[in-house]
């Protein structure tokens, strides 16, 4: 099969991911999408090694991998601590990101 | 390869100050305990780089070098000459006293007000102060050197901005305003120097097309790199503002006594007897090295701030109604005197200058640590809140009146040797502002007496009444800095043996010989 | 032999470290210890004395050299000590003086509780001053000079508790810090012209140099002799200093301190002698202070401050001879030695009569004391009769030499000097019987009285009458003070004639100070008739005026030149006026310049940027997602951009 549909479906998943992101109120949702977001990522680069006919882009793919696992980690961490202490998970509630 | 000593000198403090951190907060005396130990066993060190150190061997000696970042040429190089070991012995020897000064200065406050107060944080971060300062004066790689310049901004942040006294006329509310007023302001005044000084890095680079002083510096002296006159003007003036800042040569002067004065005696010692003379340093090492040529064409105006500074610092000094701020611009005063001995161009100017930054570490030391016990008996910064102490402890007072009998001079005590070395060293070139400068001299007597006469002579105030004298702690810091003083003061052989070679190898480095005097000169 | 130089600075500057670090463990023989050390340096120095008599005049000099002080490229400075005739003159009178000094103190300190450092402070003088005086090159010289500037400050502010104290020592140390500043300058100037500044080669490579530099380093030297010996303009401090306990006065006035500035110009002699125009000076300075001092001392109420007038004035007769070159030299030397006896044992006497007085310093307040305190009355006299120059007395001798030199100075200025020195002769009679009548003769004015005399209504402030309620027993003083008052009247009548027959003094000092005989337009005994003359004028009509009746208690108006000389010549006014006033709007203004324009300038640009970030921080709403939306924003510009430039 031609590797240039992979990188058709990794930009949708890419821009429904984003879309998600964007339009979505709930932090798990949110959370989930840059997960879809990341993985499109990791597909194109799968692809992109195939194309070019070198390993590459799957090892930057696994480093991918091993970075997001470390950020769901920290992530649900501070979710379930946003949680915890307003009862809520919706990312509008929150908005001490700044002075 | 041999042990790597310098580096040590500067790891052993880090790992320190990670440990420090780490002590839980239960076991806050023992943070304390290790802080001290830490800072010890690298005046341990330090000593043994001062034996090591052959004054008459090479330039720079117990070098290491290890390639670091290749693609940019930036090396871990470390080196030590004279001038370096004398500074690194310095620091060394300084932070055990600011550590043993401040032992209760970030204990946590009592009933009342429960803000928590990071004890293991206070003395970590001095540690890191130490360990950064150290590699500053160890480093002969540019780039490695402007890498600590600049982060030890961060640790000394959170050392203004986050201790003060710990009583306060107006409420912790206000002092924690005006501490972070001042911390802030530290922070700004030496980032922009740091940001001016990073754009001279770069084109430095461009221009060189690597990091190491060595090699600059020799490439410059056998003429092989050249270097358009306006351009290495631009790069001298990108580092010495910097450094200027840091030092600070007026009219870069205001954040000094805004820092010292908010910060705790002990972290305001830091600033000025140490980490200030990071600044004075690189100019002797940095600019004259890298650019002699721009350096001798600033000479003149230079020498005029400098000037400025020594009679401004002075007068201000004798303004002041607050007793930390007047050790402010006292420092600023001396900082000129510093500056001065380093840009006269001559041997004894520039030994002078080196002299003085050791010197000017001891006393202010002394001075300032003991105004700080005075400061933390009574609550208040105030002179016109004392009077009369000397009846109450006569000990205190009279290490204090040593501690600013150092301040201004006394023929005896360390300082003498070496402002007297700055000015003779300046007037034989400039006569005319070594004279000036000479007021500065009376100006010290003026502001150091008076301070004296306000706070421990007169009727005892209803205040001061009761007031307990030195306790040993207080007094283990305070002697040894006394006796040091009094024995720089009548022995600075040692120190000028090791300064003198490298202050030659300076002088060579610009060019420049001393003026002969007038009688030789005939013959 | 040499080895025992450094043991003369030695022994006082070890008392003073153990006295003053020692503790209260030490409270009980703290005097002991001192006064001890200081005779155990006059011991080393008469042993030294003895040793350089039985050598030939021409190798006397004995050097020692410890270490190497400062080592720098080109700069050389090592301390070492060099004794030849004149330190040893003055080492003699320094630790001899001194340490009657420290006998009398015994007594005079026996009830402050801090006698001790009372005592480590006098050796730390000590040692100082002979560090000055052993010196054998001007660096060293230098911290013997402020080391005496630190003990008199210490002295002087001794009772601390007294604001006027601690102010009159600040000013002590601030004036001496002027003068300091004279001899760093000068010492500079040798250092770039000669390339040293040890007294052997500087002095040999005088005739090198041009007299411009010789007068410049001379002036110097000159401004640094009259921040120590309290010459004019650097004269104020001297009055203020009589805030010390009595025995500081009199070791600051006969044995240390105030000679040391007589000292340098007569050290430095090839230097002045090289520059006419500083000698001038020199001379010029000299004269003014002895009518100067004498004029103030005419005036002052305070026995104590009468006293210091004198010394003023006698101290300017010394530099003044030392500004006459080779003829004056040893006189001025001479002078000072003898001087150092019968002002010391005035000084003393006059504490002495304090102690017996309830600390009363008010001459109008005492009267008839010599019944009651008869070996003070004895001493003092004697010492009264030397520095009016009484024949056959020491001050006879030694001033009488002086006003010669003048005259044979020669020329118009010879006889300008030698009048004023005439007149200064005169004066110091005046005020010396003033002071004679005031204090020991009358009607005893200290007793009760139902009111004040009432020929003078009361108009005194009511400030002067606290001590009065206590009428004074005058007593005489125990013997551990009047022991050394007595020694010191024996130097006083003996010391000048001994000096002089023979010339003795003359030879002595030779090999050192050079010495040439003056040869004075009149003849020299009509120089001496003149001198006693004059002092017969000056008693009588001190007589006239003190003696014969009685002494009003309150001071009377008096004339403007007695109501300015009361004030110090109005001096302290000018000084208020001109550099205290001035000084603190200086420096207020320069604090208000420092916060509001040099750190308003940086703090203006910092408000700009506060105002412009203030707007940026509107976008920054804290809202994840927004933040979410201006990234996707940027990458998707960037990529189009990117693209963009492809296809172009």
């Amino acid at each position: 099969m031609n590797p240039v549909n992979y990188l058709y479906l990794a930009s949708l998943l890419f821009t429904i991911g984003a879309t998600g992101v964007l339009i979505r109120r709930n932090a798990i949702v949110v959370f989930m999408c840059v997960e879809l977001m990341l993985n499109a990522c990791n597909l194109a680069l799968v692809a992109f090694s195939r194309m070019h006919g070198n390993l590459d882009g799957q090892i930057i793919a696994f480093f991918t991998m091993v970075v997001a696992a470390a950020e769901v980690v920290v992530g649900l961490a501070i979710i379930v601590s946003l949680f915890r202490s307003r009862h809520s998970a919706s990312v509008d509630d929150a908005s001490l990101m700044k002075l | 390869m041999s042990f790597p000593l310098l580096t040590a000198t500067a790891v052993l403090p880090a790992l320190g100050a990670i440990a420090t951190a780490a002590v839980p907060a239960a076991r806050r005396n023992a943070a304390k305990w290790l802080a001290l130990g830490v800072s010890l066993a690298t005046l341990v060190l330090a000593v043994i780089v001062l034996v090591r150190f052959d004054p008459d061997g090479d330039r720079y000696q117990l070098t290491e070098s290890h390639a670091w970042i290749a693609d940019f040429g930036v090396r871990y190089e470390l080196g030590v000459d004279g001038i370096g070991v004398a500074l690194v012995a310095l620091t060394a020897l300084l932070i055990p006293f600011i550590i043993l000064a401040g032992w209760h200065d970030a204990d946590p406050l009592e009933t009342g007000n429960t803000r928590w107060r990071p004890t293991q944080g206070f003395f970590a971060l001095i540690l890191a102060v130490e360990a950064m300062v150290i590699i500053s004066f160890e480093a002969t790689d540019v780039f490695l050197f402007y890498i600590f310049f600049e982060a030890m901004l961060i640790p000394m942040y959170f050392l203004i901005g986050g201790f003060g006294d710990r009583a306060h006329e107006h409420g912790e509310e206000t002092a924690s305003t005006q501490r972070s007023y001042a911390a802030v302001k530290f922070l700004l005044y030496n980032l922009v120097g740091g940001l001016i000084m990073l754009a001279a890095v770069i084109g430095l680079y461009v221009v060189a097309g690597n990091f190491s002083l060595q090699e600059i510096a020799e490439a410059r002296a056998n003429g092989s790199l050249e270097m358009a006159t306006s351009t290495e003007r631009w790069l001298f003036l990108g580092f010495f503002f910097a450094f200027a800042v840091k030092a600070p040569l007026w009219p870069l002067h205001t954040w000094l006594p805004n820092a010292m004065g908010e910060a705790t005696t002990p972290v305001a010692v830091l600033i000025t007897a140490v980490v200030d003379k990071v600044g004075t340093f690189a100019m002797l090492r940095f600019c004259l090295q890298l650019f002699p040529e721009a350096s001798k064409w600033a000479t003149p105006a230079i020498l005029v701030l400098a000037l400025i500074s020594i009679i401004y610092g002075a007068l201000l000094a004798v303004g002041q109604r607050d007793i930390k701020r007047l050790v402010a611009y006292a420092s600023i005063s001396h900082f000129g005197f510093i500056i001065m001995g380093i840009f006269a161009m001559t041997s004894q100017g520039q030994s002078g200058a080196t002299l003085y930054m050791v010197n000017h570490g001891i006393s202010t030391a002394a001075l300032m640590l003991v105004a700080g016990f005075l400061i933390s008996r009574r609550g208040s910064r105030l002179i016109a809140d004392y009077g009369g102490v000397q009846k109450v402890a006569p000990v205190l007072a009279g290490t204090f009146l040593i501690g600013g009998l150092a301040t201004l001079s006394l023929p005896g005590l360390a300082p003498f040797v070496s402002e007297f070395l700055v000015l003779v060293g300046t007037f034989a070139r400039y006569p005319v502002i070594g004279i000036i400068a000479t007021v500065g001299i009376v100006l010290a007597a003026l502001y150091v007496l008076v301070l004296y006469q306000r706070t421990m002579t007169g009727p005892v105030k209803a205040e001061v009444e009761g007031m307990p004298d030195l306790r040993a702690r207080e007094l283990v810091v305070v002697a040894p800095l006394i006796v040091l003083l009094i024995f720089l003061g009548v022995f600075p052989k040692p120190l000028t043996d090791i300064v003198d070679p490298a202050v030659e190898h300076t002088m060579s480095d610009v060019q420049k010989k001393d003026p002969q005097p007038e009688v030789e000169a005939a013959k | 032999m040499e080895n025992l130089i450094a043991l003369l600075v030695a022994a006082p500057l070890l008392g003073a470290a153990v006295l003053l670090c020692g503790g209260r463990r030490l409270d009980a023989v703290g005097h002991l210890i001192g006064t001890a050390l200081a005779a155990a340096s006059f011991v080393i120095g008469v042993v030294l004395f003895a040793d350089m008599v039985g050598k030939d005049a021409e190798h006397r000099e004995m050097g020692q050299h410890l270490f190497s002080w400062i080592p720098v490229e080109g700069f050389q400075a090592d301390v070492a000590f060099q004794l030849d005739q004149l330190s040893m003159t003055f080492v003699l009178l320094i630790t001899g003086v001194g340490s009657l000094i420290h006998v009398y103190s015994i007594g005079y300190m026996e009830h402050d509780e801090r006698r001790r450092r009372f005592f480590g402070y006098l050796n730390l003088f000590l040692a100082a001053m002979l560090l000055l005086v052993l010196a054998d090159n001007y660096l060293l010289l230098y911290v013997g000079w402020e080391g005496v500037g630190l003990a008199s400050y210490l002295l002087i502010g001794f009772w601390q508790h007294k604001p006027s104290a601690a102010t009159a020592a600040k000013k002590a140390f601030l004036v001496n810090r002027v003068g300091d500043v004279g001899l760093s300058i000068a010492i500079m100037l040798m250092f770039t012209t000669f390339g040293t500044f040890a007294f052997g080669p500087v002095l040999e490579a005088t005739g090198e140099t041009g007299e411009g530099k010789l007068t410049a380093i001379a002036l110097m030297l000159l401004l640094a002799a009259c921040g120590k010996s309290a010459q004019v303009p650097l004269q104020s401090w001297l009055g203020d200093a009589m805030e010390g306990p009595t025995p500081v006065s009199a070791l600051i006035h006969a044995a240390t301190m105030v000679t040391a500035g007589v000292y340098l110009i007569v050290r430095s002699a090839d230097i002045f002698n090289g520059s006419p125009d500083a000698q001038l000076v020199t001379t010029v300075v000299g004269a003014v202070t002895l009518l100067f001092g004498a004029i103030v001392g005419c005036a002052k109420d305070d026995i104590k401050k009468a006293l210091a007038g004198s010394t003023m004035s006698q101290i300017g007769y010394m530099v003044l001879a030392a500004g006459l070159g080779p003829i004056g030299y040893v006189f001025a030397i001479m002078h000072l030695v003898t001087h150092g006896f019968f002002k010391a044992g005035l000084f003393l006497g006059a504490g002495s009569v304090m102690h017996g007085m309830n600390d009363e310093v008010d001459m109008r307040k005492y009267g008839g004391l010599r019944k009651y305190m008869p070996v003070t009355f004895v001493t003092f006299g004697l010492g009264y009769l030397a520095i009016i120059g009484f024949p056959g007395l020491s001050g006879f001798f030694s001033k009488d030499k002086i006003i010669e030199a003048a005259f044979a100075k020669g020329g118009t200025e010879g006889w300008i000097l030698g009048s004023v020195a005439l007149l200064g002769a005169a004066i110091t009679a005046y005020y010396m019987t003033r002071v004679m009548l005031m204090t020991f003769f009358g009607e005893e004015r200290w007793r009760s009285r139902p009111t004040a005399s009432p020929a003078e209504p009361s108009v005194e402030p009511a400030a002067e009458h606290h001590g009065e309620h206590a009428e004074p027993h005058p007593h005489e003083s125990p013997r551990v003070m009047t022991i050394p008052m007595i020694v010191l009247a024996v130097g006083s009548v003996f010391g000048g004639a001994y000096f002089s027959l023979g010339d003795r003094f003359i030879h002595w000092l030779e090999p050192v100070t050079e010495h040439a005989h003056g040869h004075p337009p009149i003849s020299a005994l009509t120089v001496t008739a003149a001198t006693v003359a004059v002092m017969v004028i000056g008693v009588g009509l001190a007589w006239l005026q003190y003696g014969r009746g009685p002494v009003p208690v309150a001071a009377p108006r008096g004339s403007l030149l007695t109501r300015a000389a009361r004030r110090d010549l109005l001096q302290d006014d000018f000084n208020h006026v001109v550099l205290v006033r001035g000084g603190e709007h200086l420096t207020r203004s320069l604090v208000y310049v420092d916060h509001t324009l040099v750190d308003g300038v940086v703090n203006g640009t910092a408000a700009t940027m506060g105002g412009l970030s203030g707007r940026l921080r509107r976008v920054q709403n804290g809202y994840a997602r927004s933040y979410a939306v201006s990234m996707f924003g940027g990458a998707a510009i960037l990529i189009a951009v990117t693209l963009l430039m492809r296809a172009v």
